[in-house]
């Protein structure tokens, strides 16, 4: 087979469940319009703060724990990823696989420990 | 056009024929899905309201059983609410992703032997793909929002569903290095080696480090914190209403048809029953596959309302260090000792 040249057949279906369910959720929306009510009205529209008028600016500034849980979960999800394929081919490769692995997990459990001395994790 | 079906590597009259069936297959599992999120409000509502000695909803129709048209109807009639102060193109796109994500990962669960959308040798991988995705639709509804408490909703919940999927993903790294493969077909079929035909006994830390993912990933009592409506109000899609809301609802009521689902056909054997049951009585095995399957993503269904029923929301300091510090080490942990026990035997 030359390169560029396979084409993923079983994959199709998928590409049209994916068209029609966007289709699907268009098709709600757009129908819901054609027999609901539209009264807007300048309080209606305004952002649902209990009813009080809103105080403040709406995108304050927040945690930074947040942009380390972010970063956090970069690492390890490409940790996962790279697993995959490990977890394929076990089988044929054995001890090599095994060791291989268990250091590559033991250096991102460095990182881990690291992290969690850091506090991380605390909020 | 013979041509181009025959670059897609199929016959010009068969590819009318296999577009037909996708199609039909397609109507089908949306078609069960939408009755299931519509009934799976009312079993909800019923199986809480017995459980707190209510009798749940009993007004519309014969013991209430026509209350999901009901809301279906005045949901429809609702008025479409965008803010001003919202940024509207992501605002309107919001819900669709979140039904787009969780309705297309209905693509590769295999529902009976031979009923499944597509047989992708990726399968899980897709999966994974998709609820990352869902995130999406979350981010982009509590920032286009423009108000405060969905702004923190989405803050939240954005931490909460990307910390749980690396719990989620190495437990089922664990099911993967037992099956060898990531295909939901194969994974079934590989447990049928053993007489118990399910990987639930040798994985049983993998199987409930993944619910309490799949909990947290489904934004789902007791890890509700995005929606904790007694401080956020509803969290992330305070702003949306009508028809839009509506479809949020049914982008986490089907996203918990998926987690459930794939947590029959990875740890409880999907539509297949143990082999020694069929071989001590013969005449289970005439019992179709789906019979089976149905039964156990009820029970999973029924396990979600049932944790909602019986436990209170988490503080959120206390779910991310459970994420954090116990899932994702005993799931890594798990999947030390299943590759070391895998090599040794």
């Amino acid at each position: 087979m030359t390169p560029g040249s396979y084409i993923p057949t079983e994959y199709f279906p998928v590409l049209i469940l994916m068209l029609v369910s966007i289709a699907f959720g268009l098709g709600i929306i757009l129908i819901g319009g054609l027999v609901r009510l539209r009264r807007p009205y300048k309080e209606k529209l305004t952002p649902y703060e209990c009813g009080n008028p809103m105080v403040g600016a709406p995108r304050e500034q927040f945690s930074i724990k947040f942009y380390i849980i972010a970063m956090l979960f970069v690492i390890f999800d490409v940790e996962a990823v790279f697993l995959y394929p490990w977890a394929l081919v076990y089988e044929n490769i054995g001890l090599y696989a095994l060791i291989a692995m268990i250091l590559f997990i033991d250096i991102l459990l460095a990182g881990y420990v690291y992290a969690w001395s850091k506090k991380a994790f605390e909020w | 056009m013979n041509e181009i079906f025959g670059t897609l590597g199929l016959q010009n009259t068969s590819f009318i024929f296999q577009l037909l069936i996708v199609l039909v297959k397609i109507a089908v599992v949306i078609a069960v899905t939408m009755l299931h999120v519509a009934y799976a409000t009312y079993f909800e509502r019923k199986v809480i309201g017995h459980m707190q000695v209510r009798l749940g909803p009993m007004r519309v129709g014969p013991h209430g059983l026509l209350q999901p048209i009901a809301d279906g109807v005045k949901l429809f009639f609702k008025e479409d609410i965008i803010p001003t102060a919202a940024d509207k193109t992501i605002f309107q796109i919001a819900p669709l992703v979140a039904v787009f994500a969780t309705l297309s990962s209905l693509a590769v669960i295999p529902f009976f032997e031979t009923f499944y959308i597509a047989n992708i040798n990726v399968g899980i991988l897709y999966l994974f793909a998709m609820s990352s995705l869902g995130a999406y639709s979350i981010i982009m509804s509590g920032w286009s929002s423009n108000s405060k408490y969905s702004f923190l909703g989405g803050l939240r919940s954005s931490a909460q569903v990307v910390s749980y999927e690396i719990a989620m993903a190495f437990s089922l790294v664990s099911i993967m290095l037992m099956a060898g493969s990531l295909n939901l077909v194969e994974i079934v079929q590989a447990q049928q080696q053993y007489w118990y035909g399910m990987y639930l006994f040798p994985q049983i830390v993998a199987y409930v480090v993944f619910m309490i993912a799949a909990f947290a990933e489904t934004n789902r009592t007791p890890f509700d914190l995005p929606e904790a409506e007694s401080e956020l109000v509803a969290g992330y899609f305070v702003e949306y209403s009508g028809m839009r809301f509506a479809l949020f609802f049914l982008g986490e009521y089907i996203g918990m048809i998926v987690m459930s689902s794939l947590a029959v056909v990875c740890f409880w054997g999907g539509w297949t029953i143990p082999p020694i049951l069929t071989q001590l009585f013969p005449f289970l095995s005439n019992i179709p596959g789906i019979f089976w399957f149905i039964i156990k993503v009820y029970f999973h269904i029924f396990l979600f309302y049932w944790v909602r029923a019986t436990l209170p929301r988490y503080r959120y300091d206390k779910l991310m260090a459970l994420g954090w510090k116990i899932l994702i080490p005993v799931a890594l942990g798990n999947l030390v000792v299943t590759s070391i026990i895998k090599y040794i035997f």
